[in-house]
This record gives C-alpha cells, structure tokens and sequence, in this order.
C-alpha cells in the first residue's frame, strides 16, 4: 500500500442524469468503504444529496458543491489531500479530473492520481490517440476518422460509406452520437456533436454485430481477471444502456469467450489501467471477426452490473488496488476466504433490462439508437433464459406481467416495429409470434441472434399450452411447474386460464398460488457465491428461482428479521432518494439488534449491495414474489413507507394476507391514497384542497369547470397517447386533450381538478408516531404551484413563507397526522395563497426530499421513523428548522439533451431525472451552487430573453433589468422587445422562427451566439412545434442553458448577478 | 422434442435427484464431478481426463452453441474438439437448450450425445447436487432411465484409466528437416496440446503411455495430462524416472505434473473434489505473478514429499495445493493445470514457450 496517503479525495458524479446515474453512488460508496478500511481520511464532493455517499459517516468530510474544476481545485487548496481517486464518479469525475491534470493543478498541489494514470485515460477517451494504441498491438478497432469541422465530417461519410455513426469524443453515455443513413442526417447530427465536443468522430457503421463487454481489473503488478463478460441482447446499433444485457455470454462458444477475454487482457495491460474497466467489442454473428467499440478507463454503469451479477464487488477492489494493492494480497469477500485473484463463476444467470420512461415526454422520439434514453434498470437473476427475462419486464414496472399475458399492444406496422426498436420491441416480438411470424423472419427484421428469440419462443409455447385450459385444476402439475421454471407468475397463469375475467384477478391469483403450492411448486432460495459452489460461502446474497429442488439457506423462523421493501427500477419520480432511505431504515433495523433484509432488484444502488444487510433478496417486488419471501423469513414484520410507491401499493394486499405492516396501517394508507376517501376525511376535518371531481362525460365536465374556471387539471384513467396528465387552459384545449389523447367514458373515468396559479407550493415532511408529529421539516417551492414538486427548486428552510402559513400547514399535519394514525415518515404537500392554505396530497411514506431535509437540518428523519416503526421510544429532537442559520436548495437535473424531440418545459407531469442539494449562507449563494451544480454555466455576454405572459414578464422585469446593469446584451422576442423597450431596459429584437425577417433567434442560437435562453411558456399547453418549442429545443440541442420558468430564472439571475463565485464559502457539510 | 425419459442420478450416499434425459437413453455409472465453467462443453466432453466419470455442470444453460464439425484436420487431431470422441460416461445440467444457435454448429449436443451413445441429463438442481459434492467429496453415482432395471456403482478410480484413453501405438506429427522433436507420453492427451508445440515449431512423437521412449532420439520430452489415479501409471513413472537421470528438458502438464513428481519421489493424494473449472488462480512461488486457470483434477502433489532435488513452482491461490514443481539444477518443470486451456483461459500459454526455448 502507498503509505504516503494518508488523505483522500474522490470525485462523485453529481445529480443523476441520463448515462450517469445511481450506479456512481454504489461505485463511490464502495471506494470510500476501501480506503476507511485503510484509515485514510476521505474527502468527498458530489452535489447530490440524496446519495447514499454523502450520508454522514461514509465520506468524512462532504462538500456539496459542482463537480467542475473550478470548485474542486478550491477544494483542494483548502483540505490539501495526497490522492485523488477519478474512476467512481463516471464521465463526470472523469473528465474533470483530465482538466485538472492538463492545467497542472494536481501538480501544483501535489495530488497523486490514485489508480489508473490520467494519460491511460486520455488515451481511451480520446479516439485517435486510441485507436493509435490498439494498432500498436494489432488489436481492431472500429475505424473511425476524427473531425473538427462538418465538411469533413461529410468527406469521411463519404469515404467511408453510408450508415455511418457519428459520435462526439469525451462525452458521456453516447451524448451526441447517432447514426446516419444519408448525408442530410449527417449534417443533422454532426452539428449537435460539434455543439458538445470540438472534435466528432465519423465511423462504419456495424449494424447487426454481436455486443459484447467484458469488465477487466489489473493490478500494479501486472496480475489480470475477467470479472464478468456481457452480451447484449440487442444486436450493435442500440446503446449498450438501452440493450437489454444477459451475464454471462450466452451465445459464445469458448473460443470465442476467451479470444475477446484475451484480448482484453492484453488491452488493459497496453494501456495501463490500474483498477477496473470495461471492453466493449463488436463481435460478428458470422466469424470470429471483432472491433472493439470502446474502453472505459473507469467504474461504469457495466461494472455497476457485473459487480451485482457476479458478486464481485469491482468499486472496493478498484480503490484498493489504486492504493498500490496486489490482488493477491486482498480476499474474495464473499467467500472470505479466497482470494480476490480469481474470476467468478456463475451458476445463474441475470438479465438487465432498462426503464425508459419516454411516456413522461411531449414529443420525445422513442425509437432506441446509440445515444442513450433510459432513467434506470432491473436485474433479474434465475437459472433459465426465460424466468429471468420474465422476471426482468415485471421488475421494469410498466404494467407488463412478463414477456406474455399481457394487455393488446397496438402496433399497426410489426415489422416496422421490429426493424425500428424503441422502448416496447421485447413485445412487439411477443405480438409477432402471436401473429405467425417465423423466429427467421424475426431474425431477419431484429437481428436478434436466434437463440434469444428460440428461448422467447419457449415462453409463448407455453402460454398457448396454459390457455388451451379452462379449469386451473385440470393443468398438469408438469405444465404448471414448466411454466413457473421459465418464470411465469401466477398473475400470468391466471390470465391464461381465465383470460379477461379481469373482476376476479386478485381472487384467481390466490386460487394459482394456493393450487400450486398443494401441488409443492415452489421457488427454492439460492445464493450468489461467485464461485458456482465449488467453496462454502456464508454468503447473504440471495434470489429465488424455480430452477431448483434445494434451498441454500435454513430458516431460523425467530422473528427476529425485519423486511425492508425497496424502490426499484429509477424512474423519474422515484430514484436514489428511496435508495438513501431504504439504506438507512437497514442501518437503524441493525443498530437496533434486529436482522435487517432489504428486497430490491436495482443494480444501481447501495441497498442491494449485500454488505449493506444481514440478507439481501435480489428478486421481484410483486404481491407473489414478495409473499413468498415473507412465507420463508418468517419475520417481525415489514417496512414499506421507506420504498417509494411500489411497496406502498402493496400495503393492502398484504394486509389482507395478515403480514405485519411496521407503521401507519395499511387501512390509513388506503385512505390517504384513494382519492375519494381522503377526500372526505379532509371534508370532516374542515381541511381545504383544490375542487376536484371523478367524472365519465363531457356535459359533466362542462358543468363542473363551469363552477370552478379554467385552468383545470385532467387526469384520465385511461391514455391514448402522451402524458397522463394536462393541464387545459380554455375550452378548446380541453376538447383537444379529451378527444385526441384520452377517452372519457364510463369504464375511464377522468378526474378534473381546480388549478390554482399564482400559489405558493409547500412540503411538509414529517415522522409521527400513533398520530402524533414527532419531527418535522417545511420547505418551499422556488417555483410556483404547476411546475411538478419533483421538478421544483426546493428551499429549506423556507425563506418567504408568513409565520401565519407555516402556523397554519403545522395545525392542519397535525390533525391529518392524528386522523390517519400516521406512525412513521409522511409528507403533505400544500398550496398556499396569502394565507390561505389547501391540501395537494399526502403520502404515508417517506417522500423525494426526506434525504435533502434531513441533511440540511442534520436530524436523520428516516431513523427516527424506523424506530417509531419497530416501536422503540423516540423523544423529539431538540432542534428545529427555524434554527438553522443557512439555506439548502434542492435544485433538478433534467436530461432533456438525451430525449430528442422532446419539449424541455415543466408542467405538471415530473420530467427531472435528479437533482443536487447545496448549502450556504442565504438563498442566492445557495442556488447558485445548485444551478451551476445542475450544469449551468453563467452567462459571458449575451442573452435572449422571451419571457411568456403578462404576468411573467412583470416577473421577470427586475431580473432583465439586473442583467442590463451587469453588462449583459439582451435580445428579445416581440412582445418581451416591447415590454424591456417600455419599461426602460436596453435589448435588441429579434425574431421567431414563424416570422420571416432578421435577425433570427434560432441563426443566433446556431452560430452560438447566445449563452443563456429564457424562454417561458405563456400557459401550461404543449403546442407542439411552435416558436417557443423550437427555440427550447435548439438550445438543449446546442447545449445553450435554457431556463423556462419566470421564478428560477429571475432566482437564478439574481443570484449571478449579486454573488461573485470567486468568493462562494468552499465549506464541507459539517462546517454548517 | 421434449418428450423425454425420466431418470434418476443415484449417489453412493443415498441422495436421489430426479430429471429427463435428452441425450442417448441407458443407465450409466461412474465418479460424479462438477465443473464450474460456463462454456466449452464440446471442449469439456472430449477431454480424456473425464473419462468414467459423470460431468455435473454448474452453469445451468448448456447446448446453446450446438456442436462443431467432428471433422480432423489434415494431421490428424480434431478440428474444434479434444479428441475424436465423447470420454466422460454422462453430462448433468440443468437447463438444456434444445435449441442451439451458432455459424459454427453442425447439430444439437442431444444429438451428438446420442450419436456416441453417451447419457444427458437436465432438470437437475446442479448446485445443489454441487453442494453435496463439495461437503461430502467426490462419490460413485448412477444414472437409471425410468423402467431400466438397477445397475451397481463403478469406481472408476480401482480401473487403470490412462490405458484405456492413450494411443495404442506411436503417432508422430509436423516431422520436418532440422525442427526439434519432442516426445509426448500420451496419459489422455488433449488435441490442444499438441497443437500448442507443434504451433511452435517443432515434431512431435506422441507415444503410448507405458512406450519405453528411450530408444528414440528426441529433445524434450512432454507428459501429458490424463485422467484417474496417477498411482496407477508406475510404468510411465519408472521411464520418466531414467529420463530424469539426463538433461533433456521436461515439461508435465496436470497428470504429467502428478507423473513427474511421483518419479522425483513425491507423493499423490486424492482431493476431496478435485479442480475442474476455468477460474483457479495461481501464484508462481516467489513472485506476485497470478493467473488465472483451467483446470480438471482430482489428485494433487503433496509438496511436503517433494524431493530435495524438486521444488513447488505454482500454488493454488484458494486452497494452497500444489499447481506445479520443478527441478532445482535441471531443465525440468511442469504446471498441474492446463496452459493449453481449450476449454479455458489461455494466460499461462508461454510455459509452451519456456518449454520450447529449452530445446
């Protein structure tokens, strides 16, 4: 070991965004793990709050400030460390450090770089210099011409021939890579690369190829492992984030695994890595002829998987082999007694599939390609084909059951669907064998290897078998176990035999379940040893199968283990937050002498990685899956307010299976989230919310806006097409979104609530226990009420609330909290007006912003509920919110730059993919952190400005006027050039795209000409393709930063205009 | 397809496992062992060292690359296989791919399988028959099809299995002006290895297991790999002993390491389970060099009866067992695993090197 470094700094990689997300707080956690074990003091900066990372304890010192070079040198100017570790942060961390490598600030402070070399990582990270480094090994790879400008991008396409793909260097995830059939989208996409990087590569395109990865480590002495090799199940041309992955390769012969692992290898060993990373190879279907795609000189979303696939724990021994370890000195710590020098072996297999949540989108294009669109992803494990890709399309938890059974896809044009994939192909392939297609001709169209698309068949087969019954008892018990063994629930079975009597499908899933159990089918309960059996392993890592005859586990059957639900696949709208609380409900459960197991299936977190419990259940959140688990455990009980939304659904089918709910009861869950019962208890407690009412016609609707104006919100039950949710400003809207995109009728009914503008948003988020508030924290929305709380900039403690409000939201928790019985984490949010307060919705569980108030106020409210709920005496902290001498703002990452096509504006359907927490000593500081932790830049010159309706531009008046004073040229569209020319504020017109006369603000935009949009909607109406569209757009496209919303942006502007960054306090979290 | 008989896997301690057969259908009996690779099954079932024994797999996806061509290339040895036949008497798996998918594949490994007349089961709990493996050792077991009358155990080990896989006569391959030319005393020779020297230049004259290779003219000489009880190979030992009275560089590969320490005098003993897998790592003595491994054994060289001639060169990173010897003064020296690997990882391919230099 380096004995010099006694002090550490690594680098997070801040909020989590599309291409970058929760697997960075589990790569993190892991290095900061290795060196505590070491007794090195650990620095840590990542902006995002909600991590598990920055949790106290894990880091010693945490800063929440931007992962940028600016503010990282800062950070080593003030804590002087002698290491720096790159490799956990993804891209983020990556590429900052390579700037403070090349502008000599790691020399100037004598910071070694733990790990790989920075000039190893340059070498992968730029194309040229390394595909000049595999030629000199004779190692392919794809070849590819670097450009600077887009004439040449043109004249390599040419050379090169068409499909090309294009792709910007240094950046993340595929950021500004896509392929092109023709020469106009060339020009297209070339553009937007040129727009993230100044150098853009042109290559062949492979279409078709095998996808493979392997996860290499390498030691300072040389000594190499294969973790885990991949295979994709989409064939080349889909990002590897959006493919689904199986582990290990199924489709290689060993000839081929070890030809590519050799490769590997010897690629490592080139370009010196120290640590882990990843080889991607395009592989052909037809030879052994390959190219690697690409090197990642760092922990990646891959080493993420493979580390959960195989148990190897690749972030641990990356950090200590960084550390001037051998692998032979550090043990398998699974085994505990092996040694880290080994590969594992897998008697399993798992399969990740992604979460895309393109439904959340206006516009969004949902075909899948080479830049990456998904929020999150599941892992199945099992030990066939077909239970774990079952398995993996129930976890991804859109509403599908599995590859079959489920609801009619309408698809006009399969083959269309097959050759195009977008987010649904996986059922598209279902429709087509419904519909006769031949595995070949699916093949064809796919490029699927046959293999997979054989083993899908075998799932479909058997559907047809099970459905030629009528009567559960009459199916063979052979037929019945063959199709649990290839992972069929019993919600499929169900639907197989009684089809559509949808009335009775929570009585017939009992009816299966109990059936097969008399008949003994039942999954068995395995563990992930890494090394296939072949050693005892004491390990914890488990998952369930039918695969199998044997548990490997005993039952001590003590109650003494007490069952945390997880969250989940991230999504927008439940992310690492639930990670971060799941983690500590585990924490406090073991502290407190109980056996915490944790069930969750996301291989981006801390809470499945199986150190953090005494029994980790890598398996399904399902009513079926999560009774099976619970049948076998035997446990005190159950915790589901720590989990987000999924185990709160389950909380009254559980209930009625007499499982123990630690907590608020699954009855006051129940009526706290059915709309109409929380309604009434609120009507009985002389609580106000917005008017809202569930209605199934038009002259119904009319009558009831007729009573309460427009704007309205409509939720409808059933959706054609788009978002779920609108807002409808006047009639015509309403027509338009009722009759294109929804269907109102008796079986879908439509709930139209009174939208209220012009209010103030407010979060209550509290602990109680049998009723009565134990801890609370406020917070307030930067924004106004219509921007998504998820969406929202969040300040805590509020700054601008009456003391009447926040006096008045205190009395009416208390008496939801007393009338609901909440025992636990809960949160409310209102809308308040002067001071008139309304209830929006209550959740009996632990919300979004627990970890930022928790943080921010320094009282862990998930601990003190986990102790309400396992019933241990809890005294009220001393502290309260309104002692706080700082600000912490809750700021969202959004990932619009990734979702082409899609409209970047905030309504009331949440579209942020994360966010970052900052801290300082008034508002303006505060968000400043946050906003530039967010990846905004402040503006250099010039900015174009169109600042919505009346009331927003006299919003934003004070801001422009700021931005005048400070120098800043302005241009303007008509009515804000009207506005700004009225009210005295220099700025110069230009023009729409719909009007014909220059200057035009998209050429600006363009010629890159504008550092900062302000483009704010005039109401909350999508209008596809307009003039604002298209400016948002260009300015996502161009990575210009866009801000949309009257109230931040003028925050926002204020804050740059009245702090100078150069003197933002560089202070760690403990110093507040 | 998929109308399968039952069958039972018996083992010499009662347990009972139930499954179908997909390969040839007939009752068999032999020394259960597990493999914990997860490919390289054509690889694995042409190895001669399994021969008498039942293969359990512990990767549960198995037959989803078919089966290459059988056909030999023009010297002889198989094209993409390890010999010209099937060697183990059964394979256990637990999720059979009936389909298989591959450029390469010329037919299923069901069919194969019933084609050489050699038992496939699948729908066997493989990792808890591992488990069982592992705690108890190594056992005797059979394998009885549904309506077949018993049949008793067999120990494989009792039977001089190096006689029943070596060459019945000499074979030589790549003769050529001026090369170098190396005897291989065939134990249970993969294909792999020969082509590994012969890749390098030189003749090989692979030879029978009990052939006095005295009277031959050679350079080097090679002991092969092979399967059972190396105590049963005191023949070969006594001929290894007198070449080890001269010069010649000698090299052993897995029974080749066992051989040619027995004829420096050390001692063989049986493990518990054996090493068959593609993930055993190694650490040459003396350096922080590791590898990674195929391997498939199940005795191994006790170092404490190494002579005082001889010396541990590799140790077993998991359990501290004896990977390879070599002589102190002399160009002697051999690996207990497989640097020729098929199936396996291909990092310790240079001892063919360091072999060949010593010529």
């Amino acid at each position: 070991m380096k004995e010099e470094i006694k002090k550490a700094l690594i680098l997070g990689s801040g909020a989590l965004k599309i291409g970058e997300a929760g697997e960075f707080d589990y790569s993190g956690s892991q290095a900061l793990k290795a060196l505590k074990e070491e007794g090195i003091e650990t620095v840590l900066i990542n902006p995002n709050i909600a991590t598990v990372q920055t949790s106290e304890g894990v880091a010693d010192h945490i800063y929440f400030l931007p992962v940028t070079p600016f503010f990282v040198e800062k950070v080593i100017e003030k804590e002087r460390p002698q290491g720096i570790l790159l490799a956990f942060g993804g891209q983020t961390a990556l590429n900052c450090g390579v700037a403070l490598y090349k502008s000599g600030i790691l020399e100037k402070y004598g910071v070694q770089v733990l790990g790989t070399p920075v000039q190893a990582i340059i070498d992968t990270e730029d194309r040229e210099l390394f595909v000049k480094k595999l030629d000199e090994i004779d190692v392919k790879t794809i070849k590819s011409e670097a450009v600077e400008d887009i004439d040449a991008a043109r004249r390599a396409a040419a050379e090169l021939g068409y499909p090309v793909i294009i792709r910007a260097a240094y950046a993340l995830g595929g950021l500004g890579s896509g392929f092109c059939d023709n020469e106009e989208e060339l020009t297209r996409l070339a553009e937007k690369a040129f727009s993230f990087s100044p150098q853009v590569l042109v290559e062949k395109s492979l279409k078709g190829w095998k996808e493979i990865e392997y996860e290499v480590v390498r030691d300072s002495y040389d000594n190499c492992i294969t973790v885990c090799n991949m295979e994709n199940f989409d064939p080349l041309g889909i990002h590897t984030g959006e493919s689904i992955v199986i582990a290990p390769s199924q489709t290689l012969t060993n000839s081929e695994y070890h030809k590519l692992r050799a490769l590997s290898i010897k690629i490592i060993r080139h370009i010196g890595i120290v640590g882990e990373c990843n080889v991607q190879y395009a592989f052909d279907p037809q030879s052994e002829d390959y190219r690697v795609i690409e090197v990642n000189a760092r922990l990646s979303r891959s080493s993420a998987l493979a580390s959960k696939a195989t148990g190897y724990p690749l972030a641990f021994v990356a950090a200590k082999l960084g550390l001037g370890y051998g692998l032979f000195e550090l043990k398998n710590s699974v085994t505990k007694t092996t040694s880290a020098f080994f590969e594992p072996a897998l008697d399993y297999v798992v399969c990740k599939i992604p979460r895309w949540d393109l439904g959340k989108f206006h516009g969004v294009d949902h075909e899948l390609g080479s830049s990456m669109k998904s929020v999150g992803e599941v892992m199945a494990i099992g030990r066939t084909f077909e239970e774990v890709i079952q398995k993996g399309l129930r976890m991804i938890g859109q509403g599908m059951h599995g590859f079959v059974e489920n609801k009619d896809l309408n698809i006009p044009d399969i083959d269309t669907a097959l050759k195009a994939p977008t987010d649904k192909r996986i059922f598209v392939i279902a429709k087509a064998l419904n519909n006769g297609y031949s595995i070949d001709k699916i093949h064809e169209l796919t490029k699927i290897d046959k293999w997979f698309l054989q083993k899908l068949n075998n799932i479909y087969r058997t559907s047809g078998e099970l459905e030629s019954y009528s009567c559960l008892e009459t199916v063979p018990p052979t037929l019945l176990r063959k199709a649990k063994i290839q992972g069929f629930s019993d919600f499929q079975i169900a639907r197989a035999i009684w089809h559509d009597d949808t009335e009775h499908i929570e009585q017939n899933i009992l009816k299966v379940r109990d059936w097969r159990k008399t008949l003994g089918i039942v999954p068995v309960v395995k563990q992930i040893d890494t090394l296939a059996a072949e050693y005892p392993a004491q390990t914890n890592y488990l998952y369930l199968t039918y695969g199998g005859t044997t548990h490997d586990v005993h039952y001590l059957g003590d109650h003494r283990s007490i069952v945390v639900l997880g969250s989940g696949a991230y999504r927008i709208g439940s992310s690492v937050e639930f990670d971060w609380c799941g983690v500590q409900a585990l924490n406090t459960i073991r502290k407190e002498g109980w056996r915490s197991v944790m069930i969750n299936y996301n291989p981006e977190t801390v809470s499945t990685d199986y150190d953090m419990c005494d029994r980790l259940y890598f398996d399904e959140l399902t009513f079926e899956r999560v009774m099976d688990i619970l049948e076998l455990e035997n446990p005190h009980g159950v915790i589901l307010s720590t989990g987000g939304q999924i185990p709160n659904n389950l909380a009254m089918r559980l209930d009625e299976q007499n499982v123990n709910i630690l907590g608020t009861s699954a009855k006051s869950i129940d009526n706290a989230e059915d709309r109409e019962k929380f309604s009434a208890m609120l009507d009985r407690i002389h609580v106000d919310q917005p008017r809202w009412r569930e209605l199934t016609n038009m002259d119904d609707i009319n009558e009831f806006i007729a009573e309460v104006g427009f704007p309205v919100l409509v939720r409808p039950s059933y959706v054609l097409s788009g978002a779920a949710m609108n807002v409808c400003s006047n009639q015509d809207e309403l027509e338009r979104f009722l009759k294109l995109a929804a269907n109102v009728s008796k079986k879908h009914p439509v709930v139209v609530s009174q939208f209220i503008q012009h209010a103030k948003e407010v979060e209550m988020d509290a602990v109680a226990k049998n009723g009565e508030i134990i801890a609370y924290a406020i917070s307030e929305h930067i924004e106004f009420a219509g921007v998504h709380s998820g969406d929202a900039t969040i300040q805590f403690p509020p700054q601008k609330l009456y003391v009447e409000t926040v006096r008045r939201i205190k009395r009416i928790s208390r008496e939801i909290a007393r009338e609901l019985k909440i025992s636990g984490p809960f949160n409310i949010q209102y809308l308040a007006r002067e001071n008139d307060i309304k209830v929006i919705e209550c959740n009996l569980r632990a919300s979004r912003s627990f970890p930022f108030v928790s943080k921010v106020l320094k009282i862990n409210l998930i601990e003190l509920a986990t102790k309400v709920m396992l019933g241990l005496p809890v005294s009220r902290p001393e502290k309260n919110l309104f002692d706080l001498d700082y600000v912490g703002i809750k700021a969202s990452q959004f990932s619009f730059n990734r979702l082409q096509k899609a409209d970047p504006v905030l309504g009331v359907d949440m579209s942020s993919t994360g966010e970052v927490g900052c801290i300082d000593a008034d508002t303006s500081s505060a968000i400043l952190k946050a906003m530039l932790s967010v990846g905004l830049n402040i503006p250099k010159k010039n900015i174009l400005l169109s600042t919505g309706d009346t009331k927003q531009k006299a919003d934003m008046l004070s801001a422009a006027k700021l931005l005048a004073d400070h120098g800043y040229t302005l241009y303007a569209t008509g009515g804000t050039y009207k506005n700004l020319q009225e009210n005295g504020i220099p700025c110069e017109l230009v023009y729409w795209p719909s009007e014909e006369k220059q200057p035009q603000a998209l050429d600006m935009l363009h010629a890159h000409e504008i550092d900062m949009v302000v483009n704010i909607p005039k109401n909350l109406t999508v209008g596809e393709l307009s003039n604002g569209y298209k400016i948002r757009r260009a300015a996502i496209d161009l990575n210009i930063p866009l801000l949309t919303n009257s109230r931040l942006a003028s925050a926002f502007i204020k804050a740059f205009c009245t702090i100078d960054v150069e003197q933002l306090p560089i202070k760690s979290w403990e110093e507040y | 397809m998929q109308h399968e008989k039952n069958v039972t896997l018996i083992l010499d301690d009662g347990s009972r496992f139930q499954g179908k057969s997909f390969g040839y259908d007939k009752s068999v009996a032999g020394e259960v062992v597990f493999n914990t690779a997860m490919m390289g099954y054509p690889e694995s079932l042409t190895d001669p060292s399994y021969v008498g024994q039942i293969m359990v797999l512990t990767y549960p996806l198995v037959g989803n690359y078919g089966v290459p061509s059988r056909e030999e290339a023009p010297n002889g040895l198989s094209r993409f296989m390890e010999s010209d036949r099937i060697h183990p008497e059964a394979i256990v798996v637990s999720d059979y791919s009936y389909e298989y998918s591959h450029w390469n594949a010329q037919c299923s490994l069901a069919e194969w399988l019933k084609e050489e007349k050699v038992v496939g089961v699948t729908g066997i709990d493989t990792r808890a028959l591992t488990k069982l493996l592992r705690e108890k050792g190594s056992m005797k077991g059979k394998i009885i099809l549904e309506g077949d009358e018993d049949i008793p155990f067999v120990d494989p080990n009792l039977e001089n299995l190096v006689a029943r896989v070596s060459c019945p006569e000499v074979i030589t391959y790549g003769e050529g002006e001026g090369k170098k030319r190396v005897v291989l005393i065939d134990c249970g020779v993969k294909d792999n290895i020969i082509r590994c020297l012969l890749n390098r230049g030189v003749a090989v004259i692979r030879v029978p297991w009990d052939y006095d290779f005295s009277t031959i003219d050679y350079d080097g000489l090679f002991i092969s790999n092979g399967p059972g009880d190396p105590n049963m190979c005191e023949t070969t030992v006594s001929h290894i002993r007198k070449a080890l009275e001269g010069t010649k560089p000698i090299c052993g590969i897995c029974m080749g390491n066992q051989l040619l320490a027995k004829a420096g005098g050390a001692k063989i003993f049986k493990l518990k389970y054996g090493h068959r897998s593609h993930n055993q790592p190694v650490r040459q003595i003396g350096t922080n060099r590791c590898f990674i491994t195929s391997q498939n054994h199940g005795f191994a060289v006790d170092n404490g009866t190494l002579g005082a001639d001889w010396e541990p060169l590799f140790v077993n990173m998991n359990d501290g067992t004896n990977e390879g010897i070599r002589h102190r003064s002399k160009p002697f020296f051999s690996a207990q695993f497989h640097p020729e690997a098929c199936s396996g990882p291909v990092d310790t391919e240079f001892l063919f090197d360091d072999f060949v230099k010593l010529l």
